[in-house]
């Protein structure tokens, strides 16, 4: 099946120089040396040829030969994704430890997708359809809940000559043929697709849904919009993982994407271990149905690294194709950046800033654009949301990594060393933080929850605004110097700060909050707010304020009150005007 | 100019360059990428080196002793046609090697035929157990707000002349597997220790090895030794010979291991000249694009696997230069580790021992370590509150600073109190003391207790009625 096209000539490190460039296309698929180790052609001058190589190359000689394959860099797409967990060039991990151990070692080929396992296929077409690229031509039950769309690959379109009856079949087995201009096709459930072209869609939908995260902070207050893009910087132990747990685990997505890119082997380890117990509130089932997984952890090879983000890309749009919400996340883009200058500086490209090469902006550009809220080639809608970490060294924003990605995300949620420190989590900066889409969700809010979401969350960010300016006083001078009006800005938004931002992804009750639990927290400490200001200017003294019981039962409602008791809300409530009510009459003159 | 004789191994006569520790060897053929070579000067004296680049008709290779006393003509090169081995064996443990792993305390090589590459492959992320068993230390400021558990990679971030060898050295002695809180002491299961000096002077080196003596472990400890005086290119293997030989002990011998690592901050500047010599792009302060990954490389060998009932438990210590925690070596250190123990400067300074600076101190792995049926079910939110108290501390003393203690109101008058008695009572304790969970546990609840009751609103209020012992009746 492959040639030998070429002889190596120079190897550090994971690039390799090969003479025989005539052979092989830019970003062919090639087999390095007598391991046959797998790796992509990144370059061709004169008859030299540059590849990067995807798994460890010690040991590798000069003189080796590189075989050809003819084909890019593609993933394989079809039921049974879902659940799996892949290296960055889309290795099935559990096969690798089933052959070879505990340790990754060289040289594993094993197809991505079962041949085995058959899928209950049931067709949606029947002979003489004109099918086009895209078209759903059956559906298989991936899980219980998930219906996996067969599609025809978007390349493709033609006459249907021939329809599998309904029945089980493997991803090989033939389902349909089809006649495409003179010749027949056979087409199987599995397509590959490379992953470094976008897969296509007919058009591009305005984002004006948002994903729902029941991340407090996120939801309320910087929403990322179904189909938008958000990066979430931070230095080291500041949050980013966490945050991306918790969206992988409550985000309203149909479909995960987890991609663990240079980071930790025990974070997807925790991952592996976690998702399956834990329950989809939206299916009932275990969230591991939902979740495809892509692991290239830190110690693993860098240029399976830079594949890796591409690799989790091309099965997010697969998804979105069948007309499913998918949300991706990426943990973390700056490790693959990182990766990219590796590589870069093996080949000795003139460098930019920070010694990333030129092309840098281009590549996240490129990535961020594959995020989106689209009409499909088959006509169903579905859309693709990216969040990407990104490490800073040094926690600085403006190195380039950080500084390029805001020109390619809409949401921008700055985490904060300080606030990690004084374990205000999630650490999520509110002053720093900005979402673009607020306007574009606000008809959702008030379509779902009939409240006016945008001038209750601009209210409370006004406050916490003047809180900022207030405390800078306030360190000057100490609290005691301030009027009780603006003291009580410090009380609100103590309540806004204690039981509203921070949210402790770790508590059962607390890590998830839902749509009406979130606008009914924000309408309460609202309402604190309004009706403790009328007291206060009436001359009651800010203490008698503070030390009211109903303080204490806000701050602890994110984790005392559940989803489904939201009614409790308009206890405490009633609390509140109980007791303000007493102050009030009190100061009546 | 050069000559190539093939007999036990390629051998090149001559070499093209030599610049610092890299010799360019022309004329080998068939050299392969990351091989070892044995380098021999003109009197005959061998020295070990490794091939960097290999391209045709050329090796790069660096040489670990350095090339002071090589010559371009009378250099012998020989290619071992393999990547560089040490051997493992349970009985190197109570042995002292140099830095790249041959004996230095006069016994013999250890006899065995298991050779193991000092690179080691990636553990799969499906044959990780997640750690989940916390080792109790001793010391309240890690058990109590930073748990360590076994199979976690939590360095030390100190600086020049403060305690982090100590504190290390306490830690050795004192770690056990953790019980619950009140549960009657048990004989713990002891570890291996592996132990492994970067450019360290011979004092520390010997202070550790004293320590363990004292303590009665040396027996259990394999001791890797690259001193200052030492080749710095060495270092370079040093830590992967020592975490080679842990790998050995914990996956195939089933044994707990603590892996001690001292100063990776040597070991980062042996990196950066070597990539500097080699021209190199450099990223920050001339470390080269490929630090995170290369030091990535050594802390995720640390862990548990599915198939050993052993761990790997790392404490890499760096002196941050300048006190500064953004120097890429502890930025992307702590990047890759799941925490970091900070020693703080002024803590140092009022005499506080261990001087471990709470507030950016982290263990990322304690939430799953702790807690109900691990040491006691408020440990988290207990946690929480004091972390969140005495960074509040913070706050009021910088204002403190500016309008005076006796200005302020009664409850930061009650925290400038709770932060001073936290670091005398919490965060100090003895070389020698040995704390348990549920003294650790007790203390913290006596400084809670200082506070009124409603600005604890992190613990539940339940815990309060428990625990609280304060002057505070409201409720
Ligand atoms: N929402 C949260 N609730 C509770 N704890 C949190 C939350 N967010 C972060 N933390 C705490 O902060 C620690 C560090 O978070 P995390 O691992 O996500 O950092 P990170 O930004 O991904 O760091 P790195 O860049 O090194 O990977 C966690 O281990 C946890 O203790
Ligand atoms: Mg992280």
């Amino acid at each position: 099946m492959s040639d030998q096209v070429g002889t190596i000539t120079w190897i550090s490190g994971p690039v390799v120089r090969a003479r025989g460039s005539r052979h092989v296309g830019m970003l062919e698929l090639v087999e390095v040396g007598a391991d046959r180790l797998v790796g992509e052609v990144i370059g061709l001058k004169g008859d030299q040829m540059t590849v990067q190589v995807y798994e460890e190359t010690a040991g590798m000689q000069t003189g080796a030969p590189i075989y050809g394959t003819g084909l890019p860099l593609s993933v394989e797409l079809g039921p049974g994704l879902i659940q799996s967990i892949y290296d960055g060039v889309q290795r099935p991990l559990p096969l690798i430890e089933e052959a070879m151990g505990s340790f990754i070692n060289r040289g594993a080929r094993f197809d991505s997708i079962s041949r085995e396992k058959k899928w209950r296929y049931t067709s949606r077409v029947k002979v003489g359809d004109e099918v086009k690229g895209g078209a759903i031509l059956g559906v298989a039950m991936e899980t219980d809940t998930l219906e996996h769309r067969v599609m025809l690959n978007p390349d493709d379109s033609g006459t249907i000559t021939w329809v599998a009856p309904s029945g089980d079949y493997t991803v090989t087995d033939p389902i349909a043929k089809l006649k495409m201009g003179k010749e027949e096709k056979t087409v199987t459930m599995l397509q590959r697709w490379p992953v470094r072209r976008a897969r296509p869609f007919t058009n591009r939908r305005p984002a004006n849904i948002p994903l729902i995260t029941g991340q407090r902070i996120l939801d309320t207050f910087f929403p990322v919009a179904k189909g938008g893009a958000a990066g979430i910087p931070g230095p080291f132990g500041s949050g980013k993982t966490v945050t991306q747990h918790s969206i992988a685990k409550w985000a309203d997505a149909e479909i995960i994407v987890y991609i663990g890119c240079g980071e930790r082997g025990n974070e997807m380890t925790e991952v592996l271990q976690e998702f399956p117990h834990l329950v989809d509130p939206r299916t009932g089932r275990p969230l591991m149905e939902r979740t495809v997984l892509i692991a290239n952890t830190s110690n693993m090879p860098v240029a399976a690294r830079e594949a890796s983000i591409y690799t989790g890309i091309t099965i997010a749009e697969y998804y979105r194709d069948m007309g499913y919400h998918v949300a991706l996340m990426a943990d973390s883009t700056s490790r693959w950046a990182e990766a990219l200058r590796e590589v870069s500086g093996r080949l000795e490209e003139m460098p930019a800033e920070e010694g990333y090469p030129a092309y840098l902006a281009g590549r996240l550009a490129e990535f961020y654009e594959r995020a989106g809220y689209v009409d499909n080639l088959n006509g169903t809608q579905g859309s693709v949301s990216i969040v990407g970490a990104v490490s800073p060294p040094g926690g600085d924003f403006s190195e380039p990594v950080t500084q390029h990605t805001k020109r390619f995300i809409r949401c921008f949620w700055a985490l904060d060393k300080s606030l990690a420190s004084a374990r205000h989590f999630p650490a999520i900066n509110w002053l720093d933080s900005y979402s673009e889409y607020l306007e574009d969700v606000g008809a959702w809010w008030r379509e779902k929850t009939g409240k006016d979401w945008l001038t209750m969350r601009n209210r409370a960010m006004e406050l916490l605004s003047e809180e900022s300016r207030l405390s800078q006083i306030v360190k000057l001078v100490g609290p005691d110097a301030l009027p009780y009006t603006e003291r009580m800005v410090l009380e609100t938004t103590r309540l806004i700060r204690e039981g509203l931002l921070q949210q402790n992804a770790t508590e059962s009750v607390d890590a998830f909050s839902s749509v009406e639990k979130q606008i009914r927290m924000l309408e309460l400490v609202l309402y604190f707010h309004e009706r403790g200001m009328a007291i206060v200017k009436k001359g009651a003294p800010i203490n008698l304020i503070h030390d009211l019981p109903v303080v204490d039962t806000i701050i602890r409602a994110k984790s005392t009150v559940t989803n489904e008791e939201i009614t409790r809300f308009d206890e405490i409530q009633k609390q509140i005007d109980q007791q303000m009510g007493q102050l009030d009459a009190e100061y009546r003159s | 100019m050069s000559e190539v004789t093939v007999q036990g191994g390629q051998e090149v006569v001559g070499v093209g360059r030599i610049e610092g520790p890299i010799l360019v060897v022309e004329g080998g053929a068939n050299v392969s990428y990351d091989e070892v070579v044995e380098i021999q000067d003109s009197r005959g004296q061998i020295r070990r080196g490794r091939v960097l680049e290999v391209g045709e008709g050329f090796a790069v290779v660096q040489a670990f002793a350095g090339s002071t006393g090589l010559s371009i003509d009378g250099t012998r090169v020989r290619f071992l046609g393999t990547t560089l081995h040490i051997p493992v064996a349970e009985e190197m443990l109570g042995r002292i090697f140099d830095g790249l792993g041959s004996p230095i305390d006069g016994g013999p090589e250890p006899l065995t035929d298991r050779y193991a590459d000092v690179n080691g492959q990636p553990i799969n992320p499906t044959a990780r157990i997640y750690p989940r068993d916390y080792i109790q230390t001793g010391i309240s400021t890690i058990d109590g707000v930073n748990t360590l558990l076994r199979g976690q990679k939590l360095p030390l971030f100190s600086g020049a002349g403060m305690p982090h060898d100590q504190l290390a050295a306490q830690i050795v002695r004192q770690a056990t597997l953790g019980k619950l809180a009140g549960a009657p002491p048990t004989e713990g299961e002891e570890f291996a220790i592996v132990f492994a000096a970067m450019g360290v002077k011979n004092d520390v080196a010997d202070y550790f090895r004293r320590s363990f003596t004292e303590s009665g472990a040396l027996t259990r400890v394999a001791m890797f030794l690259n001193l200052a005086d030492d080749p710095p290119v060495e270092r370079i293997v040093t830590p992967r010979a020592a975490l080679t030989l842990a790998e050995y002990l914990a996956y195939e011998r089933e044994m707990h291991v603590l892996v001690v690592l001292t100063d990776m901050t040597n070991y980062g500047e042996a990196l950066r000249q070597i990539s500097n010599v080699r021209g190199e792009v450099p990223s920050r302060k001339g470390y080269p694009g490929y630090l995170y990954s290369d030091l990535a490389s050594m802390y995720e060998r640390t862990g548990r696997i599915r198939t050993s009932k052993g761990s790997i438990t790392q404490i890499p210590i760096l002196t941050m230069p300048n006190d500064d925690i953004t120097h890429p070596m502890p930025d992307l250190t702590g990047y890759i580790t799941e925490g970091q123990i900070v020693l703080g400067r002024e803590l140092n300074f009022a005499g506080i021992y261990p001087p471990v600076a709470v507030l950016p101190s982290l263990s990322r792995l304690m939430k799953d370590g702790i807690g109900k049926n691990r040491t006691r079910d408020d440990h988290p939110r207990w946690g929480a509150q004091l972390y969140a108290a005495y960074a509040r501390t913070q706050d009021v003393r910088a204002l403190a600073s500016v309008i005076g203690e006796e200005e302020l109101s009664d409850v930061d008058q009650k925290y400038l109190k709770f932060g001073r008695a936290f670091e005398r009572e919490f965060v100090n304790q003895s070389f020698t003391e040995n704390r348990t969970i549920e003294r650790t546990l007790e203390i913290g609840w006596k400084l809670l207790s200082m506070l009124p009751k409603k600005e604890l609103t992190r613990v539940t209020l339940d815990e309060i009625a428990i625990y609280y012992k304060g002057d505070d009746a409201s409720n």
